[in-house]
């Protein structure tokens, strides 16, 4: 460790590696894709049952458009890509932990 | 956190007569993200291990994840709404804030800078200036940092709460205690995964908010040719342009000219805000490896580019719908452009819809910058001058207590916020001192290995006292006349710039420079062995080089300016 300062890029990078190596981390653990598919799938149903037989009050509002069957239907299509996309590439499996504690060169 | 510069954003947020007609269906939805943003925070718990994972997720997510939560953190509501009022104040200059005024920085972010940042593995943006400078400058940027980050996390919860009281009834205060307590308890569970993952699910949500008010806003006016057509006539050509009477000399809205929005905004504001705002670039060193990394910005320039309609359009809108939008004679504010037409234009459901994605940009604002809070103050400040060489748990604890303690002060200077009538023109003022000599001691240690270890600490102060002096001093007292806030931001900005580079530049000329063997991997040229990892599986493939994306990026950015600039 050298002495200016007190702190090296050196004791970074060994400091940073070290926890990298016990990490356990987010990514590994559960998928966000998982998350965004299922809200969206939720909401997609939500609002576009609100979009079928609109009353015309509501679709005056909204310059003649079913703007709920249309943003339903398309919030339910983003929700089931998500969950597709899961499906096709499932999360990696964690990394066997011997893996992590390679040597670093130069310490 | 919003750009340093958008629109004005005054206190009195939306007029009193603005009540959306919320009912059961839409607070169900706004119900269902409450439980789901709780529900990520609970399930990112089980990830934090150690310090790493709790402050930069362990270095571990895809690209795709941290660019989104890169576009998110500034995503805010202020950026939406205030972005709305800018153009329904300035009319189509907006633009410059996107396609010049961050565009050009984010790549530049992820080409140039990021494999220093990234390879040297520091943990935040002052611990860069650590390695490259002394403890001086580290201490200073941290502080400046915190004390930044504590003050527009105040501003988001202030203006949430406005926005919430003005549109669904409930008081100020049940807003900013709400609001808080569940960025509190999402961040405190699960870190900076829980924040960055609930970034993400925000920016869909956001999108889905704003796509049907658009396109039924666009609908109402009769397309892009009857809104310019109506613009055009009550407020002049230029309106509905570019560059329109940005000649030097010349007189329009902004205040501004091409030169100072070239180099002002266009250079050095954001460069500062995209390239050293730790709430920023935090999101970029999470990713799980250097070319994960380097897309992060790559990856958010591209919405970025297209989000400006989304925040334009309805601002354009209401200023051609109602004659007299923003002023006295309407009843409206600027601010109120969204709102607004959200009132005038969606169905139970769409509503509930919308109401969640404004709740939520603002929620993604001030996560962006708790989060990052709590990693300079544990890791720049705690670990290494007030209490070191404890046990990494030690830290991840104290890192969730300052957490707590942030967002109560955040509680705090909303408060504070509440007490000034125009916060917005005040806070992005503080941008300019707080962002641009960061960034001009960054570039110049970067790019010049002869800079010396002490001339960080005394650009860092040349720089920030002198954007102040512009501010309080030659612009409020009137030394020199520039029209605007707007204006007077840009040139604050240029002086600090030139402040800090000029100090910079005579301290280093009479102080010793840091030896060769320190600078490694710190300074243009160089090489940490982090460098040297070579590209995971998958990552050689064309659509993943950073290069391709980057310059597509600029590209399209200059090509989006074509339709506005003739």
């Amino acid at each position: 460790m050298s002495d200016h300062h007190g702190y090296s890029e050196q004791d970074v990078q060994r400091e940073v590696t070290e926890l990298q190596a016990q990490s356990a981390t987010a990514a590994r653990i559960f998928d966000l894709r998982r998350i965004i598919g299922g809200l969206f799938v939720v909401y997609g149903v939500i609002v576009t049952i609100a979009g079928i037989n609109p009353s015309d009050a509501t679709l005056d509002k909204a310059e003649g458009v079913n703007i709920n069957l249309w943003t339903g239907l398309g919030m339910l299509l983003l929700g089931i890509f998500f969950l597709v996309w899961l499906k096709l590439r499932p999360t990696p499996p964690p990394p066997p932990p011997t893996a992590e504690s390679e040597e670093k060169p130069g310490e | 956190m919003q750009s340093p510069t958008n629109g004005a954003f005054p206190a009195t947020l939306a007029a009193a007569e603005l009540r959306l007609p919320t009912n059961w269906l839409d607070y169900t939805i706004l119900g269902i993200y409450f439980v789901v943003v709780l529900g990520i925070g609970f399930a990112a718990r089980a990830s934090v291990k150690t310090s790493l994972d709790f402050f930069l997720s362990g270095r571990s997510l895809p690209a795709w994840i941290t660019g989104l939560a890169f576009i998110s953190a500034n995503l805010a509501a202020t950026e939406i709404l205030g972005m709305a009022a800018n153009s329904a104040q300035y009319g189509v200059y907006t633009v410059h804030w996107y396609w010049i005024g961050a565009i050009p920085a984010m790549v530049f972010l992820g080409l140039v800078m990021m494999p220093f940042y990234y390879s040297s593995k520091v943990r935040s943006v002052p611990e860069m200036l650590l390695l490259r400078f002394d403890k001086w400058a580290h201490l200073l940027s941290s502080l400046l940092f915190a004390f930044a980050a504590i003050l527009i996390s105040g501003v988001n919860l202030y203006a949430l709460a406005i926005v919430v009281e003005a549109l669904l009834g409930w008081p100020q205060w049940v807003a900013i205690v709400v609001a808080g307590a569940f960025v509190l308890a999402y961040i405190t569970l699960g870190g900076l995964s829980s924040a960055i993952y609930n970034e993400v699910l925000q920016f869909f949500v956001i999108l889905a908010a704003l796509i049907p008010l658009v396109t039924l806003s666009m609908k109402k006016v009769g397309g892009w040719d009857g809104l310019s057509d109506k613009l055009t006539e009550t407020h002049g050509a230029d309106f509905t342009t570019a560059w329109g009477g940005t000649g030097i000399g010349s007189d329009n809205p902004l205040g501004a000219n091409w030169l100072t929005i070239v180099l002002g905004l266009g250079f050095v504001l954001s460069f500062g805000y995209w390239t050293t705002n730790f709430a920023e670039v935090q999101r970029a060193l999470s990713a799980k490896n250097l070319s994960a990394a380097q897309r992060t910005p790559l990856i958010a320039a591209y919405p970025k580019i297209f989000i400006v309609f989304l925040v334009m359009l309805p601002g354009l809108a209401a200023a051609a719908l109602i004659p007299g939008f923003g002023t006295e004679e309407s009843g409206y504010q600027y601010n109120d452009a969204i709102p607004y037409l959200m009132e005038q234009l969606l169905p139970n459901g769409v509503l509930g819809i919308a109401v969640t994605g404004l709740l939520a940009a603002f929620m993604a604002g001030m996560a962006a910058n708790v989060s990052s809070f709590n990693t300079v103050f544990t890791n720049d400040i705690w670990a290494r001058y007030a209490v070191r060489g404890r046990p990494d748990a030690y830290y991840v604890r104290f890192g969730r207590l300052i957490t707590v303690i942030g967002v109560c002060a955040s509680v705090g200077t909303a408060f504070l916020a509440s007490s000034f009538s125009n916060i917005m023109a005040y806070l992005q003022t503080l941008f300019s001192f707080f962002n641009v000599p960061m960034f001009v001691v960054f570039i110049i240690g970067m790019f010049w290995k002869r800079a010396s270890a002490v001339s960080g600490f005394w650009g860092l102060l040349a720089g920030t006292v002198a954007a102040m002096v512009n501010y309080f001093w030659i612009y409020k007292q009137e030394i020199i006349d520039i029209p605007t806030d707007q204006g007077a931001n840009f040139v604050s900005a240029i002086v600090g710039f030139v402040a800090g580079a000029v100090v910079m530049f005579a301290v280093s000329l009479f102080t010793a420079p840091k030896p060769a063997e320190e600078l490694q991997g710190l300074v243009y040229g160089t090489r940490s062995p982090g460098m040297s990892e070579p590209p995971a599986e998958g990552d050689d493939a064309w659509y993943r080089r950073p290069a391709l994306l980057g310059w597509g990026a600029i590209v399209l950015a200059a090509a989006c300016y074509i339709p506005f600039s003739f």
